[in-house]
């Protein structure tokens, strides 16, 4: 069995068993980064209580069965693992060759959700039906997409050796294929994930040492941007309500208003220690809408208190301090910049994800990475695992 | 160990770095913050507001308790009616709020639409009536006499009236059984305030929205008895308001009946002859004012003398207490409160206050007595009694010689009691009184329990006056700067009697003695107050406090609580002087003022004692008042404007008597034909499911204790057989289901 280009495999020591060589200490598992993993991990595990805390009576959806989305959340973290394994498997530097077919397939899938093929839940027409009940919601791919196509970009003529930073050109190169995609799932309409993508393509900017100027240009378009889609009626009136509601729940006590306010009675009756699973009331009452999916961490300020709310909050609290280190700490541009752009997408994507729970970000649908039921969203966090992973596994050791 | 060298990055990347990971960080701090804030420090309330979102109460009114004569016949009960009622919160919700509901609904209801939407308008002080002026989030009712059929459609065709409802719901209804409509005495519903609804809310009978409250009488009195409690069940709801579960659940408890000591044939009799009476006066030409006088109000009480408890009370005007049920309307209210409606709602029983006249006379006999004067000792009797030049003449100007004081209150000489009282005025010095004057007169008042309220079981009694010095006194701090206004000497009448009281009305003059010895001047008493008295007199001396309610019975008949009598004080005399007053008492009825009324009474059987009033009133014309007892039974009754006592209302008060002994004009007692020959001891009784085993009654029949040989056979009942309007016969026994 040949290793993978970069799998770092001792050549001195003798021939090995495969257990011995996965425990052995440079073999790929002792390099892992176990306290991330193991958080996501359970992030997932709590997800998926919530999840059935959330469905457990919503017959109409689990058609009957209680356990139904329990299960399907504990498959969809089985096939997240099994991808982040086969992405350490491959390794992000092999996966620089297939950026160009990734990115292909990225721009197909989310051109067929604007086809008939499209199906549009909860407003937003970002999904494609596979069928047999699955869906695929292809913009979460996007945001890797788009990490890894920026990252392969700016970064080669810097680990090259040919540039200190990457010039203007690459930059607007770079900076023209996420715009591509990012466009099309404007088109959607799936503004969340616009913003996710403008949030990672930011902190990849400012991971690939790009110049100040693309940097600060970026936010002023952004504004800009944001102002002009307000200003020209680019909006449809559910995302303007949405909008308003969070700035004034009581503008709309039972129209959109309703989601948030019921959400922050939720999360505020939960107190120090939580309800308990299954009894919170306004869970099993099924006021929150959504929960399952956007509004998951309703479920767990309700039932599991500050206590459980703010366990959430430690475990992705983890995982972006070992991304951060991870970041910092590998020798390439290209995974410094692969890493900068996760942690900008998971930090973003929570933040406004519990926030928007909270009260105090508008509420838009994205999920809570890990934590939110959804198999897409769950396979492209999973994956992005495999790529720290894969980007920590293949730095030289530095002890 | 990461170091620029090692991962070739320029300080610029590096840099960047840390920034992004101390954003990422502050991020979640910020999420930690906001969740504390939420969870911790606002959590209460952000609980509150998940119980009320959970929770939805649903109220089963509870059925209010029946007020029940002596033998058990409704006086106020309940029956079930079919209201159609609209929810304002849900009609609201809809684009055209409501109207192609309500408009649906007044086509069923065979209304005008502008009817119905008018109902379900709240009030405020542009709009008017009809409009509600209850909660709104109370569903609201449209109306309460639906047809089964109206239900059944509105209840059939649900999606055709969102927000619509159609229940049987149980109705106050007053049967105002043999006609006896009781009003004032009962009084009336209406719905629950916001304020008290607050001021209940910590109390162990809080109010619910849909609440009616007792607002008078005994509504008022027992209202809590009455009220019951009623059912809350608590359901834990989803979003969509399904049931999840049920977290707690009230039953409601039906309140309990009052059997009242009113006997609703007595009662009838009472109320007609009251009525009748006035008629009667109305027709009698009054000499002093050159017209006829005009009875334009009266009241009657009939009470039982060993115990207090009223048999009958009767306050005229009066009115259909079933014009409140289901809200009271505009004009109906302005009919019974307005400026010209001469005020139904008073109970003029408890609540009209006069002054009493000659009835009054047993006061001054037993403070004469108690000031230390012989009862039997001879007392000059002219036709008028002179002090200074101001000549105060008897009622008829008649002389009697010297009598005893017995003879004076049987032939009502008012010069005894002037000159008795004007010594004792003197005796306490006159204009200057002794640090220890005796007040007899005044005191003995008091002692009769007059000034002060009976204590009747029923709201707002009032307490009559006793014009002493201190009254006088606070009277005159009151009202001086008026008097001296308006005061003038040698002016009119008022002018006059103003400019004197300006200069001395804190005092007690010659004059305002004299006049109060014989119940006139400034002195008021209440037709209860004079039952109250004479029945003392009849009982041996006790001070009963009035009872209309006898017992509380549970609404399955198990729990009987019996409201027992309480006292209020002795008369101040001694046997001896009580037989000689009595005495004196019988002899009015029998050779006395009030003699030419009892023509045949059987003296001998039922000893029957009198005393005939006809007090003056400023500016009025005279008021009647007859106060009389028997062992068991004391009747008082006024007329105002009415004329004299015994010609106003003698025939009525003797009328009463007969029906009650079952006595004919020529006093031939027939005892079948007594309605109460002694007063009701025993409880009716109420049957464990709640029916109730009463007589049925009739209308009284004012001819039946007239001598007519060729009369029809009478019913045992000593009414006229209920052949006649069943409505009027009372409401069936067992009149809940």
């Amino acid at each position: 069995m040949t290793a993978p280009h970069g799998f770092s495999v001792s050549r001195y020591a003798p021939e090995r068993g495969t257990l011995a060589r996965l425990t052995a200490r440079d073999s790929v598992v002792r390099r892992l980064d176990w306290p991330m993993l193991l958080s996501a991990l359970a992030l997932s595990g709590v997800g998926s209580l919530l999840v059935w805390s959330a469905t457990r009576g919503r017959t109409e959806l689990n058609n009957g069965d209680p356990y139904y989305f329990l299960f399907r959340h504990l498959l969809n973290t089985g096939i997240g693992l099994a991808l982040m394994v086969g992405t350490i498997w491959l390794g992000h530097r092999t996966l620089r060759g297939a950026v160009p077919i990734l990115y292909t397939v990225s721009i197909v899938l989310i051109l067929a959700v604007l086809t008939p093929l499209g199906a549009t839940i909860n407003g937003a027409h970002a999904w494609i039906v596979v069928g047999g009940g699955f869906s695929l919601q292809p913009s979460e791919f996007v945001k890797i997409t788009i990490i890894l196509v920026m990252a392969v970009l700016l970064a080669a003529k810097v680990d090259a050796g040919d540039q200190i930073h990457p010039d203007h050109r690459t930059v607007a190169k770079a900076l023209t294929l996420a715009a591509l995609p990012m466009g099309i799932v404007m088109l959607m309409p799936d503004l969340g994930s616009v913003m996710v993508m403008a949030v990672i393509v930011l902190g990849v900017l400012l991971a690939s040492g790009a110049s100040n100027r693309w940097v600060l240009g970026l936010i002023g378009a952004g504004v800009l941007g944001a102002v002009l889609v307000t200003t020209l009626g680019m909006l449809d009136e559910y995302q303007i309500n949405r909008f308003a509601a969070f700035a004034n729940p009581d503008l709309d006590p039972a129209g959109v208003g309703y989601n948030t306010n019921q959400a922050r009675i939720a999360i505020g009756s939960g107190g120090l220690l939580g309800a308990g699973l299954f009894k919170g009331s306004q869970t099993t009452g099924q006021f929150v809408p959504e929960q399952q999916t956007d509004f998951v961490f309703t479920v767990a300020g309700e039932e599991l208190g500050f206590v459980g709310a703010g366990l959430i909050l430690v475990l992705l609290g983890v995982i972006l301090w070992r991304a951060c280190r991870i970041a910092r700490e590998t020798t390439e541009l290209y995974g410094t910049i692969v890493a900068a752009g996760i942690i900008a997408w998971f930090a973003f994507q929570s933040f406004e994800n519990i926030g928007m729970t909270l009260g105090i970000m508008p509420v838009a649908g994205l999920p809570l990475p890990f934590v939110s039921y959804g198999g897409s969203s769950m396979f492209a966090v999973w994956v992005a695992i495999g790529l720290l992973q894969s980007i920590r596994v293949q730095r030289p050791m530095t002890a | 160990m990461s170091n620029i060298p090692e991962t070739g990055r320029t300080p610029r990347v590096q840099i960047r770095l840390v920034v992004i990971q101390i954003l990422v960080f502050s991020l979640l701090l910020t999420l930690g913050g906001r969740l504390w804030y939420l969870q911790i420090r606002n959590g209460k309330e952000y609980t509150d507001e998940a119980k009320n979102n959970h929770v939805q109460q649903v109220v089963q009114p509870a059925v209010r308790g029946s007020l029940l004569d002596a033998r058990g016949v409704p006086l106020a009960d309940n029956e079930t009616r079919l209201v159609v009622s609209a929810s304002r919160t849900e009609l609201m919700k809809m684009k055209d709020r409501g109207k192609a509901v309500l408009t649906r609904l007044a086509d069923v209801l065979d209304m005008k639409p502008d009817d119905v939407i008018n109902k379900i308008r709240l009030c405020d002080s542009q709009t008017p009536k009809p409009c509600w002026n209850g909660s709104p989030y109370q569903p609201i009712p449209v109306t309460d006499e639906a047809t089964t059929q109206q239900a059944l459609q509105i209840r059939e065709r649900a999606e055709d009236f969102p927000g619509i409802t159609a229940e049987p719901t149980a109705v106050r209804r007053y049967p105002a059984p043999g006609k006896a409509r009781t009003s004032q005495v009962l009084g009336y519903l209406s719905p629950v305030t916001d304020a008290e609804i607050e001021k209940a809310k910590d109390t162990d009978s809080p109010f619910l929205r849909s609440d009616q409250v007792g607002r008078s009488g005994l509504e008022r009195t027992y209202d809590k008895e009455l009220r019951g409690k009623a059912g809350v069940t608590r359901y834990e709801v989803d979003n969509l308001g399904r049931v999840i579960g049920q977290a707690k659940s009230d039953p409601a408890v039906p309140g309990a009946n009052v059997v009242t000591s009113i006997d609703a044939r007595v009662q009838a009799v009472a109320e007609w002859e009251l009525h009748n009476a006035m008629v009667e006066a109305r027709k009698v030409h009054d000499r002093n004012t050159n017209e006829n006088y005009k009875a334009d109000a009266g009241a009657v009480v009939v009470m039982e003398t060993k115990t207090g408890r009223i048999v009958a009370m009767a306050s005229q005007p009066d009115y259909d207490p079933n014009a409140w049920v289901g809200g009271i309307s505009a004009k109906d209210y302005a009919a019974l409160t307005g400026k010209n409606s001469n005020f139904p709602l008073l109970n003029r029983a408890i609540q009209g206050q006069a002054a009493p006249g000659s009835i009054f006379k047993v006061i001054p006999t037993a403070a004469a007595v108690n000031a230390g004067y012989e009862f039997n000792g001879r007392y000059p009797c002219p036709s008028s009694y002179s002090i200074g030049g101001q000549v105060f003449k008897n009622f008829e100007s008649q002389g009697h010689g010297s009598i005893t004081l017995g003879q004076a209150l049987e032939v009502s000489c008012d010069t005894v009691y002037y000159a008795l009282s004007h010594q004792q005025w003197l005796n306490d010095g006159g204009m200057k009184p002794k640090k220890d004057a005796k007040d007899w007169f005044y005191k003995t008042a008091h002692q009769f329990g007059l000034g002060a309220e009976t204590g009747i079981d029923l709201p707002n009694e009032v307490t009559g006056r006793v014009p002493d010095r201190k009254w006088k006194q606070d009277f005159w701090a009151a009202n001086k700067d008026y008097w001296c206004k308006i005061g003038k000497r040698g002016g009119t009448y008022v002018q006059q009697l103003s400019y004197e009281n300006c200069l001395e009305g804190n005092l007690m003059r010659a004059g305002d003695s004299v006049n109060y010895s014989i119940g006139q001047g400034d002195t008021l008493v209440t037709p209860i107050q004079m039952a109250t008295i004479y029945a003392a007199i009849a009982n041996g001396g006790t001070l009963w406090n009035p009872t209309v309610g006898k017992a509380i019975v549970s609404p399955d008949g198990k729990k009987v609580t019996e409201i027992k009598p309480k006292s209020h004080g002795k008369l101040p005399m001694d046997t001896k002087t009580q037989a000689l007053i009595e005495e004196a008492l019988a002899g009015v009825a029998t050779r006395g003022t009030a003699a030419w009324r009892f023509g045949g009474w059987p003296q001998d059987k039922i000893p029957m004692h009198a005393k005939t009033g006809t007090a003056e009133v400023y500016g009025k014309q005279t008021t009647s008042w007859f106060a009389t007892y028997t062992k068991d039974y004391s009747i008082v009754m006024t007329i105002s404007q009415g004329g004299t006592g015994s010609g106003a209302s003698g025939p009525a008060v003797r009328n009463i008597y007969d029906a009650l002994y079952g006595l004919d004009d020529a006093g031939n007692q027939d005892l079948k034909r007594a309605l109460l020959p002694q007063p009701q001891k025993a409880l009716p009784k109420i049957e464990a499911d709640g029916s109730i085993d009463a007589p049925k009654i009739g209308p009284y029949d004012p001819e039946a204790q007239k001598v007519d040989p060729n009369a029809p056979p009478k019913t045992p009942d000593g009414t006229k057989k209920p052949d006649d309007d069943p409505a009027l016969a009372g409401p069936p026994a067992t009149w809940r289901d």
